[in-house]
C-alpha cells in the first residue's frame, strides 16, 4: 500500500509541472500578457477545456474508482453554471440599468431599479418580476456558496434515495440519466425562472470589470488551471490511502467490502456527493468563458459524453481523464469547427462537419472493444517495454 | 274588320295581362298598400295572410320578395317575380309561374327594407321546414340552429306534427327545446325547458344556456330592488384595490388616481431651485418622499388633487361593486346555473373518460416502444442505447418505402416487414460485432451501443437531412372515432393500441410456445447448463437480439405515423423505453405493460393538472419514477426466488 501510494505522487509532480508549464507557455503567447500568437478565443477556448478536465476528473473517480457510471454529473456542471450566471447576469444588468437610469431627473426607488432589471432579465420569457430562485443573486458570496450547495444537495438527496435502495450498475446509470433529462426538461419552461430555453447569456461580461476580454479569459484561464490542478491534488491525496482502496474494492467486489463490515452506501454517497460538487464549481469556472449557458447544455447527452472522454482517456487514472476530456473535446472543436479540411473522394466529398460524430461513435465502439484502457494505456505499455529491457 | 282588331286587341291584352288573377295575386292586391310601401311595424298582416295561405307558391314568391325581386307592373299595380337584364325584364306570374317579357320601364321593383326582409324571411321558415324536399328541411333546422330567433319558436313547434322523418323530426324538436330556452313566453316555459336539457352532453345546450348567465360588472352606493345580481365582489378575494378603485373611476363614483409613473412625471416638470415641493430632488428616491413632494405640489393647486389611500378605503367602504345577469328572471338564472352544473359533471366524468383513452393510447406507444428493449434489456439483460436509433431506422424505412410505393396502405403492407427485416439485420450484426464481446461488462455494453447511437444518428442526418420527414397514414386511418361531443380518439391510436396488442400475444407465443422462446429462456437462466443441453448459447443470443431489435423497427414505422420522423426521434423515447421496462420490472412482459400503463397514465394525468406544460408533466413524471423506484428497486411486477437471478 505505500509502495501505490509513493507511486501516485511521480504522475500527480509531473502533471502539475505540465500543468504549470501549459499555463505558463499560454500567457507568454497571450494577447494580453504576451506576444500575441495565441488568440483570445483560444485562450478560452483552453481555459474551457481545462474546466471539462476538471470535471472529467470527477467523473473518472466517480466511475474510474468507484464503478458507478453516472450519467449526471454534466447536469451538476451545468447546476453551476446556472448558479454564477444568476449573479453574473443580476450584477451586470444592474449596471446596464443603473447607467441609463442616471440620466432621469428624479432619482429611481428601490422598486423602479429591480422591476427595471427584472423586465430586462425575464421579458424575453414574457414576465417582469424576480422568481423566488433569485432571491440571493445580487450577492456574490450567497452565490459562490448556492455553486456547491444546490448541486451538492441535489446529489446528497439523488444519492442517498439511489443508494439506499441499492440501485447499482446499468440501473443506477439510467436512474442518473432520468435524472439529468428531468432537470433539462425543467429548465427548459419558461416558468422555470431561469429564463427557459433562452439560458442566461452575456455571463462573459464582468460586472464592474473594465478590462478587455484578452485579459479576463487569461484570468479565467488561470483559476481553471489552478481548479485543475487543486482537483488533480484533492482527488489523488483522497485516493492514495485507505479510503482510495475502500473505494476500489467497492468497485471490483461490492458484495465482499460490506461484508467486511464498510458502510459501501455511505462511501458511495460520499463520492458521489463530493465529485458532484467538484463537478459543479468546473461549471461555474467553464460559463463565464463560453458566455451562455441554456438547458441544451445538460441534456443527458452531454453527461455520455463525459463518460466517453473518460473512457477513451481511460478509466481509474486521473491523467487519463485529463487527456480524454482535452484530446477529444479538442479534437470535436478543430473537426467541428470547419477548420479540419474535407476530403473530395469525387463521387462524394467527406465533410468533417458531418462525419466527424460517426467517426467519434465508432472509434469509441473501437475503444471500449479493443482498448478499454483507453489512450492511458499506452503508458501501462511503455512501462512494461522498459521492465523487460 | 274592325271586330277583328278588336279581338286581336283583347288577345294581345290579355296575353300582356296575362293569369294577372289567381289566389296568391288576390291576396298580394288586398294588401297592396302595405307591399307597395312596407315597413317593419305594419307589414305583418300582409306577411302573415300570405303564410297561412297555404299556397305552395306563396313560397317562391316571399324568396323573390326578400331577395327583393319582387316588381309591380306599373299598368295595372300587379305584382310579378321579377329577372332584371340589361334593359329586358321577364316578369313571372306569382300564381302561373307564366314568364312575360319586357321593358325595365315598365314595373317598379320593390324594396323592403332590412326589418321588412326579416320579417319575410322568419315567415319563410315555416315553409322550409315543411318542404317535401329533406334537405332542405334539415338546411333551414341548421339556419335557425346557428342563428335562433324568437320568430322561429312558432312555426318549429308546428311543424313538428306533421314531420315523418324520425331524424328530423328528432332535431325540430331538439331545437324547440334549446329555443323555448332562451325565447318561451313565460318564465316557467323556460325554467321546463331549462330543466329538460339538464345534464346534456351536447355544445349546442351549452350555448344556449351559457348567454343566460352573462354578467355586467355594475358599480353602485346601494344595488336596487329587482337586481338579478350573480355575485358581489369581495375586495382582495374576487378583486384587487386597484381594479376595484378603477372600476369606481370608470363609473363616476371617484376621482381618477394618479399611477406612481404618473406622480413621477409630474413631479420631474415641477422641479423649482432643484426642489419639488420642497423636497431636494436627491431625495425622491422612496415613494413616501414622492407622495410628500406631490401632496406640497397638490396643495398648492398646480397638480390634479392628491387622493390618499384613506380616501381610496372610504370610497371602497360605501360603494358595491357586483356582477348582474342580463337576464333579469332569478328563476331563468338558477335553473340555467343547476344545468350547467349537472352538464358540468357530466362533462367531467366524460372527460375523464376520454383522458383514459388518452393515457391507453400514450401507454400503447410507450408499450410499443419499449417491447423491444423488453427482450434485449429485459430477457438478455443488454443495454442497448442504440434501441431508439433501431425504432429511427424504423420509421425511416417506412418513408422511403413510402416514396417508392405511392399507395399509402400498400407502402404500410410493405414497411412493416421491411422494417423488421432491416432493424433484424442490423441487430444481429450488432450483437455478433460488438455485443457478444461484452457480455460480462454492462457498463461498456451502455457506452459501446451508445458510440452505436450517436454514429446512426449521424448518419441518418447526413442522409435524409435534419427536416422532419412525412411518413402519412393511409386515408382510412384519418379521422377520429367521436363517441359524443367530449370524447373521441382518432383511428390511428386506436391502429397503434391493436398493434400494441399483437406484439404482447406475439411476444408471449414466441417465449412461451417455441423452440427459439425456450431456448431463449433456457440461455438466459444458466448459458452453461442450456449449451449442454445442446443449444448454441450464441446463435440463441443472436436471433434474441435481433427479434428484439426487429419488433423496435415495426414500432419505428407505427410510431413514424404520428411523430415526426427525424434522426432524433430515437432520442425522444429511449429514455422512456428505459424507464417503462425498468419500473415495471425487468424479465417479465407483464410487467413492462404495467411500467407503460403506469407512465401512459401518469403522464395524461399530470398534464391535465397542468394542461400548458407538457415539459412540466415529463420533469415530474420522471421525478415520480425516481421516488417509486425507492419503493419497488424490481419494478411493479418483480420476479422472485431464482428467477430474479441478481
Amino acid at each position: 500500500m505505500g509502495k501505490s501510494f509513493l507511486k501516485n505522487h511521480p504522475t500527480m509532480l509531473v502533471f502539475l509541472a505540465l500543468l504549470a508549464l501549459f499555463t505558463l507557455a499560454i500567457t507568454v503567447f497571450s494577447e494580453a500578457y504576451g506576444s500575441g500568437l495565441v488568440s483570445t478565443s483560444f485562450v478560452k477556448t483552453l481555459g474551457k477545456t481545462l474546466c471539462l478536465c476538471l470535471v472529467a476528473i470527477a467523473m473518472d473517480v466517480i466511475w474510474g474508482y468507484a464503478g458507478i457510471l453516472s450519467l449526471g454529473h454534466f447536469a451538476f456542471f451545468g447546476l453551476g453554471g446556472y448558479m454564477i450566471g444568476m449573479w453574473l447576469m443580476y450584477e451586470r444588468t444592474k449596471e446596464v440599468v443603473l447607467r441609463s437610469l442616471e440620466n432621469q431627473t428624479i432619482p429611481p426607488t428601490e422598486t423602479e431599479i429591480s422591476d427595471a432589471i427584472a423586465t430586462q432579465i425575464f421579458g424575453v420569457v414574457g414576465s417582469s418580476d424576480f422568481p423566488l430562485i433569485w432571491s440571493f443573486a445580487h450577492s456574490l458570496t450567497l452565490q459562490l456558496i448556492l455553486v456547491v450547495a444546490v448541486p451538492g444537495i441535489l446529489a446528497l438527496v439523488f444519492g442517498w434515495l439511489a443508494f439506499r435502495s441499492r440501485v447499482t450498475g446499468v440501473y443506477l446509470s439510467i436512474l442518473t440519466q432520468a435524472m439529468t433529462l428531468a432537470l433539462a426538461l425543467y429548465l427548459f419552461q419558461n416558468d422555470s425562472g431561469l429564463r427557459g430555453n433562452n439560458g442566461l447569456s452575456g455571463l462573459q461580461n464582468l460586472p464592474h470589470v473594465t478590462a478587455p476580454q484578452s485579459e479576463i479569459s487569461m484570468w479565467f484561464l488561470w483559476a481553471s488551471a489552478a481548479a485543475l490542478g487543486f482537483g488533480y491534488v484533492f482527488f489523488t491525496m483522497m485516493l492514495s490511502g485507505k479510503f482510495g482502496m475502500v473505494v476500489k474494492g467497492i468497485r471490483d467486489n461490492e458484495q465482499r467490502v460490506r461484508f467486511l463490515g464498510y458502510e459501501v452506501e455511505h462511501y458511495k454517497l460520499f463520492l458521489f456527493t463530493v465529485t458532484a460538487i467538484v463537478a459543479a464549481v468546473a461549471g461555474a469556472l467553464y460559463y463565464p468563458q463560453a458566455g451562455i449557458i441554456n438547458p441544451a447544455e445538460i441534456m443527458p447527452i452531454a453527461s455520455i459524453y463525459l463518460a466517453v472522454w473518460v473512457a477513451i482517456g481511460g478509466r481509474g487514472r486521473l491523467y487519463g481523464a485529463v487527456i480524454g476530456a482535452a484530446f477529444v473535446s479538442l479534437l470535436s472543436t478543430w473537426f467541428t469547427g470547419g477548420q479540419a479540411p474535407d476530403i473530395p473522394l469525387g463521387f462524394y466529398t467527406i465533410s468533417w462537419v458531418d462525419w466527424w460524430q460517426v467517426l467519434l461513435g465508432i472509434s469509441f465502439v473501437l475503444v471500449t472493444l479493443y482498448a478499454p484502457k483507453g489512450i492511458g494505456g499506452l503508458f501501462d505499455l511503455l512501462k512494461r517495454k522498459e521492465v523487460q529491457k | 274588320m274592325k271586330r277583328l282588331l278588336f279581338a286581336c286587341l283583347a288577345v294581345l291584352a290579355w296575353a300582356s295581362v296575362g293569369h294577372a288573377e289567381g289566389p296568391l295575386q288576390d291576396i298580394l292586391q288586398e294588401h297592396r298598400a302595405l307591399i307597395e310601401k312596407p315597413s317593419r311595424k305594419t307589414i305583418s298582416p300582409a306577411i302573415d295572410d300570405i303564410a297561412s295561405s297555404g299556397l305552395d307558391q306563396a313560397q317562391r314568391m316571399m324568396q323573390a320578395w326578400e331577395a327583393k325581386n319582387l316588381w309591380q307592373r306599373a299598368e295595372d299595380g300587379l305584382f310579378f317575380i321579377g329577372k332584371a337584364q340589361g334593359q329586358a325584364l321577364t316578369l313571372t306570374d306569382v300564381d302561373t309561374g307564366e314568364e312575360i317579357e319586357t321593358e325595365k320601364s315598365a314595373a317598379d321593383q320593390l324594396k323592403p327594407n332590412a326589418g321588412v326582409r326579416r320579417l319575410i324571411s322568419s315567415a319563410l321558415v315555416q315553409f322550409q321546414l315543411s318542404d317535401p324536399n329533406e334537405a332542405r328541411r334539415l338546411d333551414a333546422l341548421e339556419s335557425i340552429a346557428r342563428r335562433p330567433e324568437a320568430e322561429h319558436l312558432a312555426p318549429l313547434q308546428a311543424s313538428i306534427e306533421g314531420e315523418e322523418n324520425r331524424a328530423i323530426r328528432a332535431r325540430k324538436e331538439r331545437l324547440v327545446k334549446l329555443l323555448s330556452i332562451a325565447f318561451a313566453e313565460t318564465p316557467e316555459q323556460r325554467v321546463e325547458a331549462i330543466n329538460g336539457v339538464s345534464g346534456d352532453l351536447n355544445l349546442e345546450v351549452r350555448a344556449a344556456l351559457n348567454p343566460l348567465l352573462a354578467t355586467t360588472r355594475k358599480v353602485t352606493d346601494v344595488i336596487p330592488a329587482g337586481e338579478n345580481v350573480a355575485k358581489i365582489m369581495r375586495l382582495g378575494e374576487d378583486i384587487t384595490r386597484d381594479e376595484a378603485y378603477a372600476a369606481l373611476v370608470e363609473a363616476g363614483f371617484a376621482t381618477k388616481r394618479l399611477t406612481p409613473a404618473a406622480i413621477k412625471d409630474i413631479l420631474a416638470a415641477n422641479i423649482v431651485d432643484g426642489q419639488v415641493g420642497g423636497v431636494p430632488v436627491a431625495d425622491l428616491d422612496t415613494p413616501e418622499a414622492r407622495d410628500e413632494a406631490y401632496r406640497a405640489l397638490a396643495a398648492a393647486d398646480t397638480v390634479p388633487p392628491f387622493v390618499s389611500a384613506e380616501e381610496v378605503d372610504e370610497k371602497l367602504r360605501t360603494h358595491v361593486i357586483y356582477d348582474a345577469y342580463n337576464e333579469p328572471n332569478g328563476d331563468v338564472t338558477k335553473a340555467a346555473q343547476s344545468a350547467l352544473k349537472a352538464i358540468d359533471l357530466n362533462v367531467g366524468l366524460n372527460q375523464a373518460a376520454d383522458l383514459g383513452l388518452d393515457a391507453l393510447s400514450l401507454a400503447s406507444i410507450y408499450f410499443l416502444a419499449a417491447i423491444g428493449l423488453a427482450i434485449t434489456f429485459g430477457v438478455m439483460g443488454v443495454i442497448n442505447m442504440a434501441h431508439g436509433e433501431f425504432i429511427m431506422m424504423g420509421a425511416y424505412t417506412g418513408y422511403v418505402v413510402q416514396q417508392v410505393i405511392p399507395n399509402h396502405t400498400l407502402s404500410l403492407v410493405v414497411a412493416l416487414p421491411l422494417a423488421f427485416i432491416i432493424t433484424f439485420a442490423a441487430g444481429v450484426a450488432m450483437e455478433r460485432l460488438v455485443i457478444r464481446k461484452l457480455y460480462h461488462r454492462p457498463l461498456e455494453t451502455l457506452l459501446a451501443t451508445f458510440g452505436i447511437s450517436i454514429a446512426l444518428q449521424q448518419l441518418a442526418k447526413n442522409i435524409f437531412g435534419t427536416q422532419a420527414r412525412p411518413l402519412t397514414a393511409p386515408g382510412w386511418l384519418d379521422g377520429a372515432w367521436v363517441l359524443n361531443d367530449v370524447v373521441s380518439i382518432s383511428y390511428i391510436r386506436i391502429a397503434i393500441f391493436v398493434l400494441a396488442l399483437c406484439f404482447l400475444f406475439l411476444f408471449l407465443f414466441i417465449m412461451k410456445k417455441t423452440r427459439l422462446g425456450l431456448e431463449t429462456r433456457a440461455v438466459t437462466q444458466n448459458p452453461r447448463m442450456a449449451s449442454s443441453m445442446g443449444i448454441n448459447p450464441d446463435k440463441v443470443n443472436m436471433l434474441t437480439f435481433g427479434l428484439g431489435s426487429g419488433i423496435a423497427g415495426i414500432a419505428g414505422v407505427a410510431i413514424g405515423l404520428f411523430a415526426k420522423v427525424t434522426s432524433e426521434l430515437g432520442n425522444d423515447y429511449i429514455v422512456q423505453s428505459f424507464m417503462t421496462v425498468v419500473v415495471g420490472g425487468v424479465g417479465n412482459i407483464w410487467g413492462t405493460l404495467a411500467g407503460a400503463a403506469m407512465i401512459g397514465t401518469l403522464q395524461k394525468g399530470i398534464e391535465w393538472l397542468n394542461p400548458s406544460n407538457t415539459l412540466a408533466a415529463q420533469t415530474f413524471m420522471i421525478i415520480f419514477i425516481i421516488i417509486f423506484i425507492q419503493f419497488r428497486p424490481r419494478g411493479i411486477v418483480a420476479l422472485k426466488g431464482r428467477a430474479a437471478g441478481d
